[in-house]
């Protein structure tokens, strides 16, 4: 059976994780490829490296971030912030992602959705929606949640799929960073409404949020930072209590 | 030990041979067929649409087909091992090796054991099917050496290979597909061993342990 995916998200700035790393015995915390081992070590499925890197000159720390991870990781990476063209994903493809993850481009000029699936494949493409909710329906927001857009994260994950992308990174920008849940009524109105697999993000805090959101969210992953960063508990404890309430996992 | 890494455009190769690199292996990408002589083994990898594979149609194709003959183990991986079959339905014009019967068709993305309750409908399942999931061996294999039953290998494709005679391992999304064969040196799987961690790896190292061994039949 088709495992449940648990991803763990570095935010990387200037080649160093940022959010606040809390781990016991390494040699330097927040170093990304060091952090991507312990996962790794744990049972994590998959590694998302978030460039999160204000000025473009500083960008180059990302491409050694990448080729550190994947030079000794073996199991998918994606990489995302700042990817804003063919060559951007070229970059980050040759440095050792698997998938690159498109936002705000996308939506700027959805047909680089196309042209990086036809250069690379759809299994390469993730495209990221942040999402709030307003009234009954769900707003998408650009540029790291700053700017709202006319789109509907039902809708746009709909073209998003027509355009060729692979996988929806879908974060809830109400429960990003709460520790609340996952939003899984969003979860569950994309997931239900695309036939590729859906990415939950935004609001873990708890195991039961992990199994609510893959249970009544229908989501085919759960990505998470903090939670993984600051808890106690491993990637392994978690994939244990989902296994033991019945949620497909990879032990 | 120097390994042939078949470049013909489909995706992405850095991932493969990193982890090729990381078990010990030389990784070439020979320009030109005529090339493959000098190579202890093959890998044909390759991600993406079954189109891609008609670059290998002409030298290529048979100069690998002449390469395996001679006892040169191949390792064919996702459409690499897609393309070991006569053809798929995702590109009918398209001629695959042949060295193995039958045809890739795309997964139907039903699931007939798990009905919605209420309608009695099959469930839908995702397509394409992306992510781990479980091998079940279903017959000894070098491949699979050190490999327990039930290891979980990372999978991304829309297409599969229908299980034979040569199927040493399957996988069940909706349907029982074939996830690896073997036929004599030639071993292909339809998931990423460069993305499978340690099983992945493992599998990796057993393609090159086993290309240090002489062909059957050769002394």
């Amino acid at each position: 059976m088709l495992a449940k995916r648990i991803i763990a998200c570095l935010d990387v700035r200037d080649g160093s994780v940022v959010k606040g790393v809390r781990f016991e015995g390494l040699r330097r915390a927040g170093d990304p490829a060091e952090l991507a081992r312990r996962y790794n070590t744990e049972g994590i499925d998959e590694i998302v490296i978030l460039d999160v890197t204000a000025t473009l000159e500083r960008r180059v720390a990302l491409t050694d971030t990448i080729r550190a991870v994947a030079g000794e990781i073996f199991i998918p990476l994606a990489v995302g912030g700042g990817i804003r063209s063919e060559a951007d994903a070229r970059t980050a493809v040759d440095a050792g992602a698997d998938k690159v993850s498109l936002n705000t481009a996308a939506l700027a000029d959805p047909s680089l959705i196309t042209t990086i699936a036809e250069r690379f494949g759809s299994q390469a493409v993730i495209v990221a929606i942040d999402a709030r909710r307003e009234g009954d329906r769900f707003s998408v927001f650009v540029r790291s949640g700053q700017h709202a857009t006319e789109r509907d994260a039902v809708e746009w994950a709909r073209e998003a799929t027509d355009r060729g992308a692979g996988e929806i990174l879908l974060t809830s920008m109400d429960r990003d960073g709460t520790r609340d849940g996952f939003d899984c009524v969003l979860t569950a109105a994309v997931s239900s409404a695309v036939p590729i697999p859906v990415i939950a993000s935004g609001g873990a805090g708890t195991f039961e949020h992990f199994e609510e959101v893959f249970t009544r969210g229908q989501a085919d992953a759960a990505l998470a930072a903090s939670v993984f960063h600051y808890s106690e508990h491993s990637v392994a404890d978690l994939k244990r209590h989902l296994a033991g309430r019945g949620v497909p996992v990879r032990q | 030990m120097r390994v042939a890494l078949i470049d013909y455009g489909a995706g992405n190769l850095a991932s493969v041979r990193k982890a090729l690199t990381a078990v010990g292996a030389d990784v070439h990408t020979p320009a030109t067929a005529d090339a493959l002589d000098t190579f202890a083994a093959i890998v044909v990898p390759g991600v993406g649409h079954f189109n891609a594979t008609a670059t290998l149609q002409g030298s290529w194709r048979d100069r690998i087909r002449a390469t395996i003959d001679q006892g040169v183990p191949l390792l064919g991986i996702c459409l690499g091992l897609q393309w070991l079959f006569e053809g798929s339905a995702e590109a009918p014009d398209v001629r695959g090796l042949g060295l193995v019967d039958g045809q890739c068709t795309r997964l139907s993305g039903t699931d007939e054991g798990n009905r919605t309750a209420g309608t009695g409908r099959a469930t839908r399942l995702k397509i394409p099917h992306v992510g781990w999931n479980a091998l079940r061996l279903v017959r000894p294999s070098w491949l699979f050496d050190g490999v327990s039953d039930g290891a979980y290998v990372y999978f991304t494709h829309a297409y599969a290979a229908p299980v034979t005679e040569v199927t040493t391992a399957t996988t069940t999304y909706g349907e029982t597909f074939a996830s690896a064969l073997e036929r004599g040196r030639v071993g292909a799987v339809q998931f990423h061993p460069e993305k499978s961690g340690d099983v992945g790896l493992r599998i990796l190292r057993n393609f090159l342990a086993l290309t240090e061994t002489t062909a059957a039949g050769d002394s």
